[in-house]
């Protein structure tokens, strides 16, 4: 099978244009004869099924949390990008495309992101109209302010949760339409797998978690909006429930993986404290606007701090290596966060890390509120400062934060074309969930934007184009293969509940999260990869022999949910490894340490590794095949990237 | 850290209920509680009991998720999420209950997890902007004030925990419901549906069988997000000018 990204042809302003115009259209009274099922009611998920529901198509909407609000895009801190210029600053569609492909170390499509560039601007429009109430200057205009990798101010931000705020709006709009009957709310209730019938996606198999219950819905077309993946690494930022499992089950039917070693590991995460930690808690890089990141200049001084004998306020400005700003001098703090990370961890590399177990770094407020008042600095973060006070039980108005990266978002996904379809007709990919936009590295407030903009403003007219295409003849689901996906799930959750082995789901899971950190995580050898590689398949085998799940399907069972999201995470951890192998050169989030400059920064290979890796499954334990999509740049010169 | 968690088990809705007691031992202050609910966890599967089941996702207190009457306080003694809790708030060899929100419009369904899907029907009654997508004005087109902004915003930021219901003894959901009437009177693009939205998520609130608002304002001194008092007020505003001059008779 060759990848058809499905790129229209023409200048690229023009593309998406045009393609909407090619694009056939559903008529008005035909709409109503369709079915959609949407999975995931986060910002991609419930600005889709909304949208599509007020066209009048018929939406099934579905997740596993008890309400729509809670899908972890409510997480999100800092803000969202929008290429308005209202600041006068020089902003524009085509320099937020061009930020947007540099920062993903040029490995993203460029058709798609330019069209994400260009809708960014609708998705202001949209929330604001929902009631979202952004941050505003004294003036009654919208605020912004700036995020890493950009030298502008094109972040449009609610404090420190305009996630939160973004997705309440999506959720209202969602609600307006339960209220209207156009869409039917599953709550409560997991995707188990996709029905495919003729190679289209007619449907899927969900569970019910109160009940237990295994149910079939049918549908024209399935949209997966189901999030990123995350916890593999068990520790992450991410929500305790978010999972792979929809997007995996739907690769285990035909639809290709792209790019899974591309993972962002985030700069500004407080430490880990401990074995029992159960997540970790990101601290907006918003605050790398106003916060200066350092650690002592030397190792005696960073041991002194570590042993506790000084405080970091006692250590003068001369014993301070402020290493961002020494390094990249025109971007400084605000360095994109795949360099932040990778700073980071040199320097707690080097023996100069700032708490006991030697993994954290500064992000020091001292000179900001000195310029500033504390009041200012209040106003902007006074959540994430209350939140990490809460957390550390020390007062970041006080004594500087402690940072130190962890896992947050993933760049990989399903492979998508133009039209966010996988490669099994029917069947979508939105949202973090598909690998399209963000290359090797995703920007800060590029997340939120790109869930929007596929669930507002893609998806209504690619899905049309193909629902016009297969014609509006009923669905049910009284063809066979219905029957035959649920018994296979109903068989898979017996054989978890009968194993009654001696460990515990997170016993696994744990284990897993410690061989894809060490191994997979900031920085990767194909030694240490090839040594992952073995140690998964073993722990894999051991949990399918020894797991532990107590308990019945019949009823509401947290442990069966984990067991069937860990087992998932235990074959992905491994193509991971594979891509990240396969991958023999450094970019953006991926990097190995055999392709590095003599700086230390990653080193592309362009003329072997400008593609995107679409991994095939072919069965059970077996090598997944691996497909090539060229990327082509036509507009943006690839470039050694440079923050200096 | 050795504790004794008295903790709510019930089977299923159905199910009568009962306290059942728990020692744990090992427990960090630095835990979170859920952590420490995890350490517990563990400790049963690994008997073969059955493990205590409680809902929470982000573990960042800003979904909503996590619901626990710690001590007689929802979310415990601070003043935030049960997720946000550390057990630095804790003694050691004390004995802690933990039970689920009990109101009639939140039914158990299982151990502490609670059914709070009243809090969707409210807001699927009336609580947003009848806007479709695409077809909207600039977002600059419209200024709004930076003091109306901000405080919409205050409003904004409730998290449908549900601490407010539990808290009250009437079992009230004014606070929830007055923060959403609150937040899209304050805002032009609010205007146009005001009067119709306040009626019909107050009445929808009245049909879960919530009760009514006694004024001890026990639901914002236990709301987790700060969510003010002045809400309901501005609601109760909200709901008289509209049912006075209401077009539905």
């Amino acid at each position: 099978m060759i990848l058809d990204s499905k790129i229209p042809a023409g200048p690229l302003a023009e593309k998406w244009t045009k393609h909407k115009f090619n694009s056939k259209l559903v008529n008005p009274a035909n709409k109503r004869k369709y079915e959609v099922i949407v999975v995931g009611t986060g910002l991609a998920g419930a600005s889709a099924a909304a949208s599509l529901a007020e066209l009048g198509y018929n939406v099934k909407a579905f997740c596993f949390q008890d309400s729509p609000r809670r899908a972890h895009s409510i997480a999100a801190q800092g803000g969202i990008n929008a290429a308005k210029n209202y600041q006068n600053d020089g902003d524009s569609v085509f320099r937020l495309f061009y930020d947007t492909v540099k920062g993903g170390d040029y490995r993203a499509r460029e058709a798609n992101v330019y069209r994400l560039a260009e809708v960014s601007v609708n998705i202001i429009d949209q929330c604001v109209a929902q009631g979202v109430p952004f941050a505003r200057e004294y003036g009654g205009l919208l605020a912004n302010r700036s995020f890493g990798g950009a030298q502008v101010s094109r972040t449009f931000y609610a404090r420190g949760q305009t996630g939160q705020q973004l997705l309440l709006g999506a959720y209202s709009a969602l609600s307006r339409q339960v209220a209207n009957g156009k869409v039917k709310l599953y709550p409560r209730t997991e995707m188990m797998d996709v029905v495919v019938i003729d190679g289209q996606a007619k449907g899927i198999v969900t569970r019910n978690l109160i009940t237990g219950a295994i149910e079939t819905h049918a549908a024209h077309a399935v949209l997966l909006c189901t999030g990123g993946y995350g916890n593999v690494f068990f520790l992450s930022t991410n929500a305790m429930g978010s999972n792979v499992t929809a997007a995996w089950r739907a690769h285990k039917r035909g639809a290709y993986f792209a790019n899974p070693c591309y993972t962002q590991i985030h700069p500004t995460c407080i430490p880990v404290s401990g074995d029992h930690q159960s997540k970790l808690t990101l601290m907006s890089e918003s605050l790398r606007n106003d916060g200066r990141v350092w650690v002592p200049a030397s190792k005696e001084m960073a041991e002194k701090l570590r042993k506790g004998e000084i405080k970091a306020n006692d250590i003068p400005e001369n014993e301070r290596d402020y290493y961002l700003e020494r390094k990249y001098p025109s971007f400084g703090n605000l360095v994109p966060r795949d360099v932040a990370s990778r700073n980071a961890k040199y320097v707690c590399d080097e023996g100069r890390g700032v708490n006991e177990t030697g993994e954290a770094v500064f992000l020091d407020f001292r000179d900001a509120i000195k310029r500033d008042t504390e009041e200012v600095i209040r106003a902007k973060y006074g959540n994430l400062f209350d939140m990490y006070q809460q957390i550390t039980g020390e007062n970041p108005y006080k004594v500087p934060m402690m940072i130190y990266p962890a896992v947050h978002y993933t760049m990989g996904g399903l492979w998508v074309d133009y039209n966010l379809m996988t490669t099994v007709p029917g069947l979508y990919a939105l949202g973090e969930a598909n690998f399209s936009d963000h290359g090797a590295n995703r920007l800060g407030a590029s997340a939120l934007m790109q869930g929007l903009a596929d669930g507002y403003f893609v998806i209504p007219y690619t899905v049309g184009d193909y629902l016009a295409q297969i014609g509006p003849k009923p669905v049910d689901t009284n063809h066979p293969e219905f029957e035959k996906t649920a018994k296979e799930v109903k068989e898979r959750i017996q054989k978890l509940l009968s194993i009654k082995g001696s460990k515990t789901v997170d016993y696994f899971h744990k284990k897993l999260g410690k061989i894809m950190w060490n191994e997979c995580g900031m920085a990767r050898t194909a030694e240490g990869l090839s040594k992952a590689k073995a140690e998964i398949k073993a722990l894999r085998a051991e949990f399918w022999k020894d797991v532990k799940v107590l308990g019945d399907n019949e009823e509401l069972n947290q442990s069966l949910e984990k067991a069937h999201r860990v087992a998932d995470f235990l074959e992905l951890g491994e193509l991971m490894i594979d891509d990240a192998l396969n991958r023999n050169e450094s970019c953006g989030g991926h990097f190995r340490e055999e392709y590095q400059t003599p700086e230390g920064e990653a080193l592309r290979d362009d003329e072997n590794f400008a593609y995107v890796a679409a991994w095939k499954y072919t069965g059970d334990n077996q090598e997944e095949e691996l497909y090539k999509e060229p990327l082509e740049f036509e507009n943006v010169k690839l470039t050694q990237r440079s923050y200096k | 850290m050795k504790l004794t968690l008295k903790v709510w088990r019930q089977k299923n809705n159905a199910d009568q209920g009962k306290f059942v007691s728990y020692p744990v031992e090992g427990i960090s202050k630095d835990m979170s509680f859920l952590e420490m609910m995890d350490v517990l966890n563990e400790q049963l599967t690994e008997k073969g009991e059955d493990p205590v089941h409680f809902d929470h996702d982000c573990r960042e207190g800003i979904c909503g998720m996590c619901s626990m009457y710690i001590n007689g306080k929802p979310h415990g003694p601070q003043q935030t999420t049960t997720c946000q809790l550390h057990m630095r708030s804790f003694n050691d060899g004390e004995t802690i209950t933990i039970e689920p929100w009990r109101a009639k419009a939140f039914p158990v369904v299982k151990d502490l997890v609670v059914d709070r899907s009243s809090f969707d029907r409210i807001i699927q009654a009336g609580g947003y902007v009848s806007v479709n997508t695409g077809g909207v004005p600039d977002a600059n087109e419209i200024p709004i004030p930076k003091k109306i902004a901000d405080e919409a915003f205050d409003a904004a930021t409730c998290i449908g925990c549900g601490a407010c219901v539990a808290a009250c003894k009437n079992a009230s959901a004014m606070l929830f419901t007055s923060a959403k009437i609150s937040q899209l009177s304050m805002l032009p693009q609010g205007q146009v549906e005001r009067k119709e939205r306040a009626e019909k998520m107050i009445a929808q609130m009245d049909a879960e069988g919530f009760g009514a608002c006694t004024n001890t304002g026990a639901c914002a001194a236990e709301c987790p997000k700060g969510i003010s008092l002045t809400n309901i007020a501005r609601m109760n505003r909200e709901y008289f000018s509209a049912v006075v001059s209401s077009e539905n008779v």
